[in-house]
């Protein structure tokens, strides 16, 4: 079993009348079955509605299973008394960085989960003093959080989750309101948990760049997981990935449309470096050739 | 109707320890019916400079004209002005309140002092422009998807019938097939009722795809002013200020670095296929 496992896990959300009578039921999450292995980079993609939030908020009990089951590190989540347990393995960052930071120093910001946890004060002051490291933020600890950028703050609620020494950290979307260097210094400080510290990271994301780097990926439709494979696998499929309101990154859509065109790529081409060294080959290769006109 | 800044500069909480400011000496003109792309890094003034054009905000010091008049003069109709230049803000679907998505659109125009019949006849209108099924109009606007509260939101304003519409970040959160969908419409109203739009943006892939011209905000101050093949030509500039140029643009300028005779005004994925199809000598 791995870190995060689910069997057929439904959520339904249901809407009640003012007498409590079931109006609607809708199925969020719909048999869903997971394993992911610890120490793995997820990404998870999904239209707006998809499921995917859903999903996440059971990983640290903000919602609990209609049907099925959710293990993680072994516990089910269904059980009350693994509440706590499951939370201190899981932490979670979401999309606001300003509905997520709540102290007035960034150190007594990042203090206050193993604060709540216990934790002795000199064992908080070594975990503050490890996690702000860890996303690059340590010269930032005495800083008012209103001073620093979106990525920043991000940075800071990512170190906040790190202070309670989770084995996983779910991220829903957390670059969506951030400009081009936060988004990057928010998921190369998180590759880093997951590369250095082993950390398992999920991550919801609407940028198709931002999932290159994953070592798997899940997409998901009205509730059920519809593709899953490495990014190469799913983004070599655009087409089908369109029909789930998703799109590929933009040097993936260059590379498909210069393959149409009649230029000889591989299929699933992720990165710039990959898309530059296969065109400087082809161009190599064909100026050598004397018969090129 | 153009609108012309002249040597706006803007102060928050002036004369506190908190003292900040905002936007230092902007002038700039635009011109009726542009489609204009706003980006800078966070912080950087982009909202405190788009509230100035409805009057949100006040200038410490400096001029703004619309359509030749000073908007600061005591008797100047700023009802009137916030009506012909409609702000949709971030996330603006958190704005929605009504019971039914058809009153929710009619608030404005209501407010505008139309009459019920008219506020009604422009929410029609707006809604069906946003592409929102009539099916949908009198259910609440809560039980709508991330996507389209967003449209309503985005309706809202466009049935005061602005003439300025300025939209900050409306593509946040939503999925890519959504914000394809939002900014086709943006474009889509820009081209057939020639209104002027300003988008302010994170996404410099979008920017480059959809928009003429683009300014670029640093630390209160306007950092480039131009057509989008003309700002990203300083995309290590940019990269210096949090910000980038598309994808595309560093691949034209990396295969050029290595020795491929490649045009390097590319910013779309269009032209960046031209460009390389040209130099394998494939017609496009």
């Amino acid at each position: 079993m791995g870190i995060i496992k689910a069997s057929k896990l439904v959520h339904e959300y249901i809407r009640r009348d003012e007498e409590g009578n079931v109006e609607s039921i809708l199925k969020a999450v719909d048999h869903v079955d997971f394993d992911i292995k610890e120490g793995d980079f997820i990404a998870i993609l999904g239209h707006n509605g998809s499921g995917k939030s859903t999903f996440a908020k059971h990983i640290n009990v903000l919602l609990t299973p209609s049907e099925g089951t959710l293990w993680v590190d072994g516990k089910d989540t269904g059980d009350a008394d693994n509440i706590s347990a499951v939370r201190r393995l899981a932490g979670m960052v979401f999309q606001n960085p300003d509905n997520q930071i709540i102290a007035s120093v960034v150190e007594e910001d990042v203090g206050f989960g193993p604060e709540n946890l216990g934790v002795p004060t000199a064992e908080i002051w070594n975990r503050v003093k490890e996690s702000l490291q860890s996303v690059g933020m340590l010269n930032y600890r005495s800083h008012s959080p209103n001073k620093l950028s979106g990525g920043q703050k991000q940075r800071v609620a990512i170190a906040g989750v790190m202070a309670m020494e989770p084995k996983c950290i779910v991220l829903d979307e957390p670059t969506a309101m951030l400009d081009p260097s936060g988004r990057k210094e928010v998921l190369s400080a998180v590759h880093k948990l997951n590369q250095e510290k082993g950390i398992t990271v999920l991550l919801i994301t609407h940028y198709m760049e931002e999932v290159t780097e994953a070592d798997y990926v899940y997409v998901m439709d009205q509730g059920k997981i519809v593709m899953q494979g490495t990014p190469r696998e799913i983004f070599s499929k655009p087409d089908m990935l369109a029909e789930y309101r998703l799109d590929v990154p933009q040097i993936t859509l260059l590379a498909h449309k210069l393959k149409q065109s009649g230029i000889p790529l591989r299929e699933g081409i992720l990165t710039r470096a990959e898309l530059r060294e296969e065109l400087l080959n082809l161009y190599r290769r064909r100026n050598g050739n004397a018969n090129y006109i | 109707m153009p609108i012309i800044f002249d040597k706006v500069n803007y102060v928050y909480s002036k004369g506190t320890a908190y003292e900040k400011q905002a936007l230092k000496n902007i002038s700039l003109k635009i011109e009726d019916g542009q489609f204009i792309g706003i980006i800078g890094h966070t912080g950087s003034g982009k909202s405190t400079l788009i509230q100035h054009f409805n009057g949100l905000i006040k200038a410490t010091s400096g001029a703004v004209y619309f359509n030749g008049r000073d908007i600061y003069e005591d008797d100047y109709p700023m009802k009137e002005l916030r009506t012909k230049v409609g702000l949709v803000f971030q996330y603006p679907e958190h704005q929605l309140f009504e019971t039914t998505i058809f009153d929710d659109v009619c608030f404005g125009p209501i407010n505008q002092g139309l009459s019920k019949n008219e506020a009604g006849l422009r929410a029609f209108e707006a809604l069906k422009n946003v592409g929102i099924p009539e099916s949908l109009f009198y259910q609440s606007p809560f039980d709508l998807s991330g996507g389209q509260k967003r449209r309503v939101a985005i309706a809202g304003v466009l049935a005061m019938k602005p003439e300025v519409l300025i939209l900050d970040e409306p593509t946040a959160g939503l999925d890519p097939k959504g914000r394809d969908e939002i900014l086709d419409l943006i474009e889509k109203m820009h081209r057939e009722r020639k209104i002027t739009v300003l988008l302010v943006s994170h996404s410099m892939e979008d920017v480059a795809k959809y928009v003429q011209r683009m300014i670029v905000m640093n630390n209160g101050e306007i950092m480039y002013d131009g057509t989008p093949k003309e700002v990203f030509r300083h995309y290590k500039e940019l990269e210096a200020v949090s910000l980038a140029a598309p994808q595309v643009t560093y691949l034209v300028h990396e295969l050029k670095e290595h020795g491929m005779d490649i045009g390097l005004d590319v910013t779309t994925v269009e032209e960046a296929k031209q460009q390389i199809l040209r130099l394998f000598h494939i017609e496009g």
